[in-house]
Order: C-alpha cells, then sequence, then structure tokens
C-alpha cells in the first residue's frame, strides 16, 4: 500500500466515456441499417448485405459500446472504491488503444467477410491474439489496483468486475481455439456437437459476464452514488453474486434445445437457466430497493430515471430468459424474432440504459463542470429511448410469437398451414415498427453526443486528488 | 446407447450437477442465517459515500430461489439429466418426435390411401387433392424450385411442359421418390475453338443468332465429339440420361454463347434429391400428381 501517487488516473476514463458514446452511435446506426434491410431488401447493396452487418453491429454494440463502458467505469470505481490510483503504468493507455485497434480491425474484416463464423466470437485469430493481450493487461491493471488498495475490505461493484474480467478471459480462450491455415482464415479447435456446446457456452456467458456481470458492477457504484443512499442489502448482494457467477456457466445448453445434443445435456441447461432467476433478480432488488425512501428522486432526476428503468428492464429479461429455456416454452419461441427482442430487451432497455445513466454521471465530473450541459437533454433522451425500446420488444414480441405460431400450425391433412415466406410477409409490419424504435434509440445516442461535446467544450480536465479512505474497520 | 465413454463419466456428471444444485442450496441456507440489522450499515465506506445496509434477504426472494431448487431437483428425478439416468418418464426428445409424427400419420393415413388407390392423373384432377399438394410444394420443394415452380438458374421450370426426365406419371413420380443425378461431362480437351463452334451450333438448333461459318464447324463436331450420344443426332435430347432437348426455348443454366461455352468445357452436375424414405410412397404420390398439374395447360 504505497498511496504515494496523490490523484486518480481518469484520462483513461473520459477516453473510454467519450468512444462509449462514439460507439454506441456507430453500433446502432449500423443496427438501424440492418433492420432497414429487412424491411426494403432492396438496401442490401454488394457486401454491405444483412449478412455481413449483422456481426459488425453485434460486435460494434456488444465489444465496442459495451466494452468502452465497462472499461470506463470500471476504472474509476476501482479507483475511488481502493482508494488509491490505478495501477499499471503504460498498461493503461494499452488497454485503450489496443481495445480501439481491435475494435477498428473488426470494423474492417467484417465487412469484407473475415470470420470464423461463431457468434459473437467473428474476429479472426490474429485479432483473438490481441484480444488476448489487451484482456490480460486489463486484468493486470485491475487487480493490480486491487490489491494496492487502502482500505481492507473489496466494494462490491469490484466483485462484479472482477468476476467479469476473469470469466471473459476465460470464455475468449476456450472458444476461441483454433487451428490457423492463413493470416485471415481458421478452423475452430472444436468440431459438430462439441463445437456447437462449446460456442453457446461462450455465447450464453458472454451474456452472463460481459453483459451482465460487468454492467451490475456498474449498477453497483453509480445507483448508489446517485441515489445518494446505501446498498440495501449487503448479504443479498453476496448470494446473488456468488449464485450468479456460478450458475450461468451452466446455462449455455439452452441455446440447443431440440438439436443433437444429447437430452440430458439440455436438461441440465435448463433447469440450471431456472435457477438462475433468483440470483438475476438480487441484483435487481438490491438496485430498486436501494432508492427505497427516496422515492421522490426518480422524478427530477433523469440519471436516475436510467439506472432504475435499466434495473426494470433487467427484472423483465432476466424472468423472461429462464422462461425461454424451458423446453416447452423453447419450442415455441425458438428462432423467432422472439428471441431478438428478448436479447434487445436486455441490450437496450438493461445494457444500454444503465451505461447512459452511468456516462452522463461522469462527463461533468470529467471534464470539470457540475452538470451535463442539458439537463433538459438527458430527459428527453430517457424518454425517446424508453419508448424506442418498448417499440422493439413489443414489436419482436408479436412477430415472434406470430411466427411461432405459424411455423407449428397443422392442417387436418397433415400438411403445414402457413409457408415459410409466408411468416415472412406477416412479419414485415414488424419489422418496420422495430426499425422505428431502432431510429429513436439511435436519436437518442445523437442528442447525447451533442450533449456530451458541448459539456466538454471548454472543461478544465483536473486530476481529482485521491481521498483518504474514511476510517475504515480492518 | 450411453453418451458417455466410461462409466467415471456418468458419475462425474451426477456428482456434480447434484452437487452444485445443492451448492446454491448451502449458500442461500448458510447465509440467511447471519445476523442481520435491519436499516444499520455495514460500518464500511467507501468513496467518501458508498455504504451497505446489513438487511436480511426478502423472504419472497428467498422462497423463490428454493422452489426453483426443488424444481430443478423433480425435474431430474422426472426426466434425463443425471448422466446415464433415464428419468422416471422415460422421456427422450427422439420418443417425443417419433411419437408425435406416428400419431399424425395415424390420423392422415386413411386420407392419402384413398389418393395412393387412385392413378396419378386422375389425382391431378381432384381439387382437395391438388391443395394439399399445394402446401406440400410450398413446404419441401419451393426451395429450389421457386415458390411460383418456375425454377431458377439450375433448378428446372416445372410449369413449361419441358422434362428432362420425362412427364409421364410414372417418370415424375420416379423424379421425385429417387431423386436425379444430372451430369453433362466436361469437354475441355475439345480446345476452345471448337467449343466456340459448339457453342454457336446449338445456339442455331433452337433459332438463335448464330455465326454461320462456325455453326457449319459445329454441326460436324457435334457428331464427332459424341455429343450426339446423349443429346441426339437431331439435338432433341433423351429423357432416359436426362439430356436436355436443344432444339426448345428452355434453358437450364442460359443460352448465352458464353455460358453454353462454360457448359460444354466445364460441364454440369445436377442433383435432385431422393424424397422416398423422407415423405414416404404416399405423399410422393400426390405430390407427382401435384407437379403434373403444374404444367397442364403448358402444352
Amino acid at each position: 500500500m504505497s498511496g504515494t501517487q496523490t490523484t486518480y488516473n481518469d484520462k483513461v476514463v473520459r477516453q473510454f466515456a467519450v468512444m462509449t458514446v462514439i460507439w454506441g452511435i456507430v453500433g446502432m446506426l449500423v443496427g438501424v441499417i440492418i433492420a432497414a434491410q429487412l424491411v426494403w431488401p432492396e438496401l442490401n447493396i454488394g457486401f454491405l448485405h444483412f449478412g455481413r452487418l449483422r456481426p459488425l453491429h453485434t460486435n460494434a454494440v456488444i465489444f465496442a459500446f459495451g466494452g468502452c463502458a465497462l472499461f470506463a467505469t470500471s476504472y474509476w470505481c476501482v479507483q475511488r472504491t481502493c482508494h488509491t490510483r490505478l495501477w499499471g503504468g503504460p498498461l493503461v493507455p494499452f488497454t485503450f488503444w489496443g481495445w480501439q485497434i481491435i475494435i477498428l480491425l473488426a470494423a474492417i474484416t467484417l465487412p469484407l467477410g473475415i470470420t470464423s463464423g461463431k457468434e459473437y466470437a467473428e474476429l479472426e485469430w490474429p485479432i483473438d491474439i490481441l484480444i488476448t493481450l489487451v484482456w490480460v493487461s486489463y486484468a493486470l491493471v485491475f487487480f493490480g489496483t486491487i490489491a494496492k488498495r487502502t482500505v481492507s475490505h473489496i466494494y462490491v461493484a469490484n466483485w462484479f468486475f472482477g468476476s467479469f474480467i476473469v470469466a471473459v478471459a476465460l470464455l475468449h480462450l476456450v472458444n476461441s481455439a483454433a487451428v490457423p491455415v492463413s493470416l485471415t482464415k481458421s478452423y475452430s479447435a472444436y468440431s459438430g456437437v462439441q463445437d456447437a456446446m462449446v460456442q453457446w457456452w461462450y455465447g450464453h456467458n458472454a451474456v452472463g459476464f460481459f453483459l451482465t456481470a460487468g454492467f451490475l458492477g456498474m449498477m453497483y457504484y453509480f445507483v448508489p452514488k446517485q441515489a445518494g443512499r446505501p446498498v440495501y442489502s449487503y448479504r443479498l448482494s453476496v448470494v446473488h453474486f456468488w449464485a450468479l457467477i456460478f450458475t450461468y456457466m451452466w446455462a449455455g445448453p439452452h441455446h440447443l434445445h431440440y438439436t443433437a445434443l444429447p437430452d440430458w445435456t439440455q436438461s441440465v441447461g435448463m433447469i440450471f437457466s431456472l435457477i438462475l432467476l433468483a440470483p438475476s433478480w438480487g441484483g435487481m432488488i438490491n438496485g430498486i430497493m436501494t432508492l427505497s425512501g427516496a422515492w421522490h428522486k426518480l422524478r427530477d432526476d433523469p440519471i436516475l430515471k436510467f439506472l432504475i428503468t435499466s434495473l426494470s428492464f433487467y427484472g423483465m429479461s432476466t424472468f423472461e430468459g429462464p422462461m425461454m429455456s424451458i423446453k416447452t416454452v423453447n419450442a415455441l419461441s425458438h428462432y423467432t424474432d422472439w428471441t431478438v427482442g428478448h436479447v434487445h430487451s436486455g441490450a437496450l432497455g438493461w445494457v444500454a440504459m444503465v451505461s447512459i445513466g452511468s456516462i452522463y454521471y461522469l462527463l461533468p465530473r470529467l471534464f470539470g463542470k457540475k452538470e451535463m450541459y442539458s439537463t433538459a437533454l438527458v430527459t428527453t433522451h430517457f424518454w425517446i429511448a424508453t419508448i424506442g425500446t418498448v417499440l422493439y420488444i413489443a414489436s419482436m414480441w408479436i412477430a415472434g410469437v406470430m411466427q411461432g405460431l405459424m411455423w407449428r400450425a397443422v392442417n387436418s391433412d397433415g400438411t403445414l398451414a402457413y409457408s415459410f415466406v409466408e411468416s415472412v410477409k406477416g412479419s414485415y409490419p414488424f419489422w418496420a415498427i422495430r426499425w422505428l424504435g431502432g431510429v429513436l434509440f439511435l436519436l437518442g445516442m445523437l442528442i447525447m453526443a451533442y450533449n456530451m461535446f458541448k459539456t466538454m467544450a471548454g472543461g478544465k480536465t483536473q486530476d481529482m486528488p485521491v481521498i483518504a479512505p474514511a476510517g475504515h474497520h480492518a | 446407447m450411453s453418451d458417455f465413454v466410461n462409466d467415471f463419466w456418468n458419475m462425474y456428471v451426477i456428482v456434480i450437477v447434484l452437487g452444485s444444485i445443492l451448492a446454491c442450496a448451502v449458500l442461500l441456507i448458510v447465509q440467511g442465517k447471519a445476523t442481520f440489522t435491519p436499516g444499520k450499515t455495514m460500518g464500511h465506506v467507501w468513496d467518501e459515500t458508498l455504504e451497505e445496509y446489513n438487511n436480511p434477504m426478502p423472504k419472497w426472494w428467498s422462497w423463490m430461489f428454493v422452489i426453483t431448487v426443488v424444481f430443478a431437483l423433480v425435474y431430474l428425478a422426472l426426466y434425463p439429466g443425471l448422466g446415464n439416468f433415464k428419468g422416471m418418464l422415460n422421456w427422450t426428445s427422439v420418443g417425443q418426435h417419433t411419437a408425435e409424427v406416428q400419431k399424425m400419420d395415424a390420423t392422415v393415413k386413411p386420407l392419402f390411401d384413398k389418393y395412393m388407390a387412385m392413378d396419378i392423373k386422375a389425382v391431378a384432377g381432384d381439387k382437395t387433392a391438388m391443395e394439399m399438394g399445394k402446401r406440400m410444394y410450398l413446404t419441401y420443394c419451393m426451395q429450389c424450385h421457386g415458390a411460383d415452380a418456375r425454377g431458377a438458374k439450375g433448378f428446372p421450370n416445372l410449369t413449361d411442359g419441358d422434362w428432362l426426365y420425362g412427364g409421364e406419371p410414372d417418370q415424375i413420380k420416379a423424379t421425385i421418390a429417387d431423386g436425379r443425378m444430372g451430369v453433362m461431362p466436361p469437354h475441355a480437351q475439345l480446345g476452345a475453338d471448337t467449343i466456340k463452334d459448339l457453342a454457336n451450333y446449338v445456339r442455331s438448333l433452337s433459332g438463335l443468332p448464330n455465326d454461320a461459318v462456325r455453326t457449319a464447324r459445329g454441326q460436324e463436331a457435334f457428331t464427332s465429339a459424341g455429343c450426339i450420344g446423349c443429346h441426339g443426332a437431331d439435338g432433341t435430347g433423351m429423357h432416359a440420361l436426362g439430356a436436355p432437348n436443344l432444339t426448345d426455348k428452355v434453358w437450364l443454366y442460359g443460352s448465352s454463347e458464353a455460358v453454353i461455352t462454360e457448359t460444354i468445357t466445364n460441364g454440369r452436375q445436377n442433383k435432385m434429391p431422393a424424397w422416398k424414405d423422407f415423405l414416404g410412397e404416399a405423399k410422393v404420390h400426390l405430390l407427382s400428381a401435384y407437379v403434373l398439374s403444374l404444367s397442364q395447360g403448358a402444352k
């Protein structure tokens, strides 16, 4: 515990915070484009067609937008709750520049069709190696900072950030194992149903750790901070933390119901997905109940609106997820737009909203201002984003259930009541509504960018002194 | 058959699954026994304002957790999950699928038996049968032959009355039931110039514009290179081999000189899959009648 440094390293937080907004706009713009391509197929031009752009969208929003938000908030949180400057020296800027290069390489290679073909892990092996280097550096910086903390207890947000960093490293290394045949092509180290199982062990834990545990870390810092209230229950955070990170690891097989995966593996995936309900809701309860006694703050604090709404969407999608993992429900929902709606209630409602709220908290503090340039615009952003999310989810629910019912409908003579193309035709109006929802969400991000640049203008980026821990108990 | 190479892995799965579920329950019970001081903090402060209350976990939440754990254990007793243990209900996904298919097959058997006993031409004239046929076509055939049955490059148009393997009811049925392998051998060894001559001759057969000099040379090559072996001396093709009639206006891959040159140089391979095992003869019978009906009125 040296304690010789006197200021926090906020430069890297500033960089990641600004890039969160920029990559958010890019990733969501690509999402709006591919949503439009489904409604107006003539927009599939040359190699910029749905098949090439869809992985660009998922990679950009998850790893560029979500990733930058996680870097920014975890670096901010770990320094302040460990009461020490970030450890790691040159490793810190390396994580920023390395991550940006990875994103740029993804933006170049994916539209060119250079892909390993594994969902959410499409990047080819040279980029995978770079990801590994950046991620190991990230782990060193984060845990190095934890190691030199000047308080004995590790704050709950850091448990979640820490587990997210460790688990993502494990997932990335195992799932990306491949045999390279050239600089731009490799083949998975696994084959057949094992490959599918490894892929969805990775895929669902990317949701569980990248998009859940990391963002719960964010929640545990920014919700009590912004609400000015203690976290509702320490014990609840202990139980739901361990249960969540332990149980998520089992849930992957629910992506492979009614496939060549053995029946016993499917059952195990299903029951652990159901057990996951309570640990997930533990986070929601702890966040929302933190506000109890201060509900009035929701009325005029748009940042709290973002944070609390995100928790509501989190609770909703983590109820929906276990239900969809039940085999009989999955038989209806699988391969339909219901899944897409479920993902986006998590992605837009939870991940994006908690990030947006947290970044709005950070921006004025990072650029030497008291508050955002316009609080009214933050409120506007909140309502536009909420309406966009609801339009998106509701249209996908309707389209998904409709598709599932059409596909399974059988005439009395045993023939299918609808051909596939009829279900496509029936989906058009809902795809148009989904596109509109996406446009609104993107519009909110553009408002955020305007507000951000106005807040940054003329701001002084002063380094803040490390605060001495309040008389801590050993 | 077991999914495991030996009994160790069977036991491993059983132990680790049950152990993990119990670990969740133990975590909940042990932590629930902590001393709580509702409304009081744990006494730690981070970053000036961050504190934690020592509130108990909500009861309803703990019960929800318990219920999911109990559900998991009951489910594992009833369904496969614990290694080789099949579950008390003896359920399998294959078994469920087979049962559903058998049930539906039994329901529709009388209907299909009725059409099976009829001549394909007669079935093609039956309105109800043709409605069924259309729905089956839209499920099984449209991926290649198109929703309007007009085909695409490499996939025959079924509405034009032109047949590679013959349009008699039995020939259509054989095509659907057993599939077809269409092979045009490559002729690159003839040299580019001769192939160009041949392409011009082939175009002349159906009255397409062509180079008269090349066509004259191509006509000789058509015999000497062995084209007549499959397409016949007059170029009208042969159903037994699936060799196309070159004198009509129907082109599977295209009629431009460039495409014909490509066809002769590199050859073509095409495949109609066999449906007998997948659909059963009764459905093939009905589909044959539907396909026959598609071109009625074409020629």
